[in-house]
């Protein structure tokens, strides 16, 4: 059996919770999204084995496209992240009630097949349908689902929507391009082509442009608090998640490898504009009244210095910036997931209004704090080895961009800690904080079970990123 | 050539039908009709050849878009019997006038001689004249249908002018025999000007800028099932008319006239989806969207490799979109005052199926993938970028940008507004059409083989 199924899988899973009606939609996408994860372990074990599950297959002929699915260590840890980490971001929405839940589970399904779709492709034309492709749903589930004034969501939602297409767009005159000179968009062909260094510079630029959207970088950065604030939960958690990880997975399979040489020679200012990201989103952190709005920047800040790593162009650097993206990841769902438990109590997203919560429920004060102190990289959690990682690899460019980057951990355990000061310590008031349920704890515990256990033994992902990650600095440097 | 004498053939029994009294037929008999010639139209694609001294002249080209003509007038005319539901004494001259008008779309990608080429434009464009105003007691039609008359015999009199002149340069309506002339011998200077009459006209037909400014007014006075032949069938049938006539006419591809191209090109793009975001009537929003459709499908005439059956493939998956979303504003839009967007409100909620044909009609124009409108841009785009053109491109690409924004209007009516309305059930036809043709837009968009190589 090949990677194809589970695309096949989901899809399926997507057009069955539709017809499984409102009632049993939660359940049938939570057995569909548990199946795709326990098929991408049985992936692992063939890949482990060393049977290659790749799937290629003619597409259209006359344009020279392939429907090419390749699994290799880098698609395989972006596997099992979007694999699991939607099946945690269903069951976390057990706890909620959804209008037409349907459609809405549905949605969701579709766009981990749109994600997984985007990890896997190995044919430019492929990769780029399904990295369109996951923008859909997404825009359906924050429209439709979310939270706030309709006119003010919908103003926030279009901005991110047409932000993000006019990036792509750009992405796929590069892909145009880069076809005319190749005569295929098969990855290996793409990489096989000899470009001037002005052509690079502008495929490059171009490529820069779809995924500083994406991830993003500032200044590109303008759509991402709004969005995540007014999204639902599950969308937040969905596009900081995941999502973002598709724009942080292309600059290393797509944009480093085909363009090395505009990679090289522009490679600080790219770490510079991921660096200011690192700063600026700390500091906007520091001021913000919103949890919500708090958590994005946090998160845009971290993912600046993933992008840093990257642009590190060392083995280093993009270890570290895979193992810190899936240690974001399942931190940054645990995040947002608390701010969800609170909102299901509270009716509210302001830090104001919060407070008191510890001497009414501590079981979800000290899950809570476990999370937050995993993302400020406390020692022993998983993030502390990603961003160590990434500082040490910012270390060798520049001593100054590591020093500068490493604010953020000092930062953000200020406005971390600021925060759960505010929302969870202090006198009990009037509001009434209703005891975590067991479901909720379950979703906590995966998450902190996750976090610890490859914050001691990252060796496995390590292992098992750290080869393809070579061959392509390998060919990044030979240029 | 049986093709074009079937059908003139069926438009006649139409009008004959009406005699016998036997109304309720009309639209089943031509239906029926409309496929048997499609089916004969099909099995002559291997037997080419010419007709009537040269008048006529059959190949893989013509084919191929007379089958896409008849496949949008059948559906055309599948709507029409719900469409002209209170008035059922005109059925005969309406379904007749459409059957007409494709026997003009099918003589104008065929002809072998200007003068069948003339002859196609006119019968083409005086039907759509009638069908324009065709809602007689409506002032807005008149207006519409006197504003594309007086527009459109002005287009057509250059483009006469212009055969003229191309005569009295080569001497010849035949198009072998201009061939001959315009590559072997040296022709006087107003062969140019001749030929670029005639270009000028057809950029008329098709609505590009700068000749554009009659079509907002008139698809918005129009009938709407009259605005949806003219924003699919009538244009689609100019553009593929256009294309051969340029590929004949203008001899190899002179910098001068690949300017030209692009500057409408561009213009069409930007002007269409920029003033199209100023829009709130829906029909008009669609003329400047059809605009700047067209703006993309002339550029075909800059790429030398693959351009006809690329052309094909725009035309087939722009002509499905805009059929689909036109079948739902038949029945949104009827018996209204204002044809605004707020006509969509809450549909989401009250007919989610349809609202979702919309909704992926809209993006496959925006050009979102996995929808034919897509796969169309992809391989215009892909062609054009090998002539050089890159700017245009880019300029392709903010055109496109532009346009999620006024389709987007419309999705967002749909499910973030709430309906004032009564919930009504929307009529069969309507809803098989659109499902069908939404249907066709993925089948065509996964498998792009099934268009993209029939003319090769």
């Amino acid at each position: 059996m090949n990677v194809s199924f589970i695309l096949i899988l989901l899809l399926f899973g997507a057009i069955a919770t539709y017809f499984a009606g409102d009632k049993l939609a939660k359940t049938v996408a939570l057995v569909f999204s548990l199946a795709s994860a326990v098929f991408s372990v049985y992936i692992l074990n063939l890949h482990q084995a060393g049977i290659n599950p790749s799937f290629i297959s003619q597409w259209i002929t006359n344009p020279n496209v392939f429907i090419a699915l390749q699994v290799d260590g880098l698609s395989l840890a972006m596997l099992l992240l979007t694999t699991f980490l939607t099946t945690i971001i269903i069951f976390s929405s057990f706890g909620n009630q959804y209008n037409n839940s349907k459609t809405f589970y549905a949605l969701v399904l579709f766009m981990s097949f749109a994600m997984i779709g985007t990890f896997l492709s190995a044919d430019a034309f492929l990769y780029y349908i399904f990295w369109e492709l996951a923008l859909i749903p997404i825009y359906f589930i924050a429209l439709v689902w979310g939270n706030g004034d309709v006119e003010e969501r919908k103003r926030a939602i279009i901005k991110f929507f047409i932000f993000t297409l006019a990036g792509s767009l750009f992405m796929l005159v590069a892909f145009i391009y880069l076809f005319q000179k190749a005569g295929s968009l098969m990855l290996s062909d793409l990489y096989a082509v000899r470009l001037t260094s002005q052509e690079q510079f502008w495929i490059f630029l171009a490529f820069f442009l779809a995924y500083a959207i994406k991830i993003p970088i500032f200044p590109f950065h303008t759509w991402q608090a709004n969005t995540y604030q007014k999204a639902p939960a599950v969308g937040t958690m969905l596009l900081s998640g995941i999502m973002l990880k598709m724009g942080l997975y292309s600059v290393i399979r797509w944009q480093l490898p085909i363009a090395p040489i505009a990679a090289k020679t522009y490679m600080n200012i790219f770490i510079a504009l991921s660096v200011v990201g690192v700063v600026y989103g700390s500091i906007v952190a520091l001021k913000q009244r919103n949890l919500k709005k708090l958590l994005a920047y946090s998160s845009l800040a971290h993912v600046g210095l993933i992008a840093a790593g990257a642009y590190s162009l060392s083995v280093d650097g993009l270890r570290g910036a895979v193992l810190q993206m899936i240690a974001h990841g399942f931190v940054v769902v645990g995040l947002f997931f608390a701010a969800e438990v609170i909102e299901r109590r509270f009716q509210t997203q302001e830090i104001a209004e919060m407070g008191g919560i510890r001497i009414q429920d501590s079981k979800f004060a000290s899950l809570f704090m476990i999370v937050m102190l995993a993302s400020v990289a406390l020692p022993s959690t998983f993030n502390f080895v990603g961003e160590f990682t990434l500082l040490y690899s910012l270390y060798n460019v520049n001593i100054w961009f590591a020093i500068i980057a490493g604010t953020t951990i000092i930062l953000g355990a200020v406005y971390m800690l600021n925060m759960f000061k505010n929302v969870m310590l202090g006198d009990k008031d009037s509001r009434v904080f209703a005891v975590v349920t067991t479901q909720e704890i379950i979703v906590f515990v995966v998450i902190i079970a996750v976090l610890l256990f490859f914050g001691m033994y990252p060796k496995p992902i390590s292992d098992l990123v750290t080869p393809p990650l070579q061959e392509i600095v390998g060919r990044i440097n030979r240029l | 050539m049986n093709t074009l004498i079937a059908i003139s053939g069926l438009g006649v029994l139409c009008l004959l039908v009406e005699m016998f009294n036997a109304r309720k037929a009309i639209v089943p008999i031509t239906i029926l009709g409309l496929l048997a010639i499609l089916g004969y139209n099909i099995s002559v694609y291997n037997t080419l050849g010419t007709f009537y001294n040269n008048m006529m002249l059959v190949d893989r080209f013509s084919v191929a878009f007379s089958s896409l003509f008849i496949v949008i007038t059948t559906v055309l005319i599948t709507m029409s019997h719900e469409f002209y539901k209170d008035r059922p004494t005109k059925i005969s001259d309406f379904v007749a006038i459409k059957v007409f008008m494709l026997a003009g779309g099918v003589a104008m990608v065929s002809f072998g001689n200007l003068a069948m080429f003339f002859l196609g434009i006119e019968v083409l464009s005086i039907s759509l004249y009638i069908l324009a105003a065709s809602n007689r007691l409506s002032l807005k039609s008149n207006e519409a249908g006197m504003k594309y008359f007086l527009m459109g015999s002005f287009a057509s009199g250059i483009i006469l002018f212009g055969i003229a002149l191309i005569y009295g340069a080569t001497g010849s309506f035949d198009l072998t025999t201009i061939y001959q002339v315009t590559h072997t011998a040296s022709y006087p200077q107003w062969y140019i000007i001749g030929t670029i009459m005639v270009v000028i006209g057809m950029l008329f037909k098709i609505a590009a800028v700068p000749f554009h400014f009659w079509a907002p007014d008139v698809y918005e006075g129009a009938p709407a099932l009259t605005t949806a032949t003219m924003s699919t069938l009538a244009k689609v049938i100019a553009v593929a008319t256009l294309y051969k006539l340029a590929i004949i006419l203008v001899p190899g591809q002179t910098y001068a006239f690949q300017m030209i191209i692009v500057v409408v090109a561009m213009a069409s793009m930007l002007l269409g989806n920029i003033m199209a975001l100023r829009q709130n009537n829906v029909k008009r929003m669609l003329a400047f969207s059809g605009i700047s459709h067209a703006g993309f499908m002339v550029m075909t005439l800059l790429i030398s490799n693959n351009s006809a059956n690329i052309l094909l493939y725009y035309a087939t998956s722009y002509a499905v979109a805009g059929l689909a979303i036109f079948a739902v504003i038949f029945y949104v839009m009827k018996d209204k005052e204002n044809e605004t967007i707020d006509n969509f409100n809450g549909f989401g909620k009250t007919h989610p199926l349809l609202a979702a044909v919309v909704t992926t009609s809209l993006l496959s124009m925006a050009g979102i993938p996995i929808l034919s409108g897509f796969f169309a841009k992809f391989f215009l785009l892909s062609q054009v970028i090998q002539t050089g053109w890159i700017v245009l491109v880019i300029v392709a690409i903010i055109s496109s940008i532009i346009s999620v924004g006024y389709y987007f209007k419309i999705i967002l009516a749909m499910y973030t507004k709430d309906s004032e309305q009564e919930l009504t059930s929307i009529p069969l036809v309507y809803k098989i059409v659109a499902i069908l043709l939404l249907v066709a837009n993925i089948a065509i968009g996964l498998m792009p083989n099934l268009v993209l190589n029939l003319i090769s």
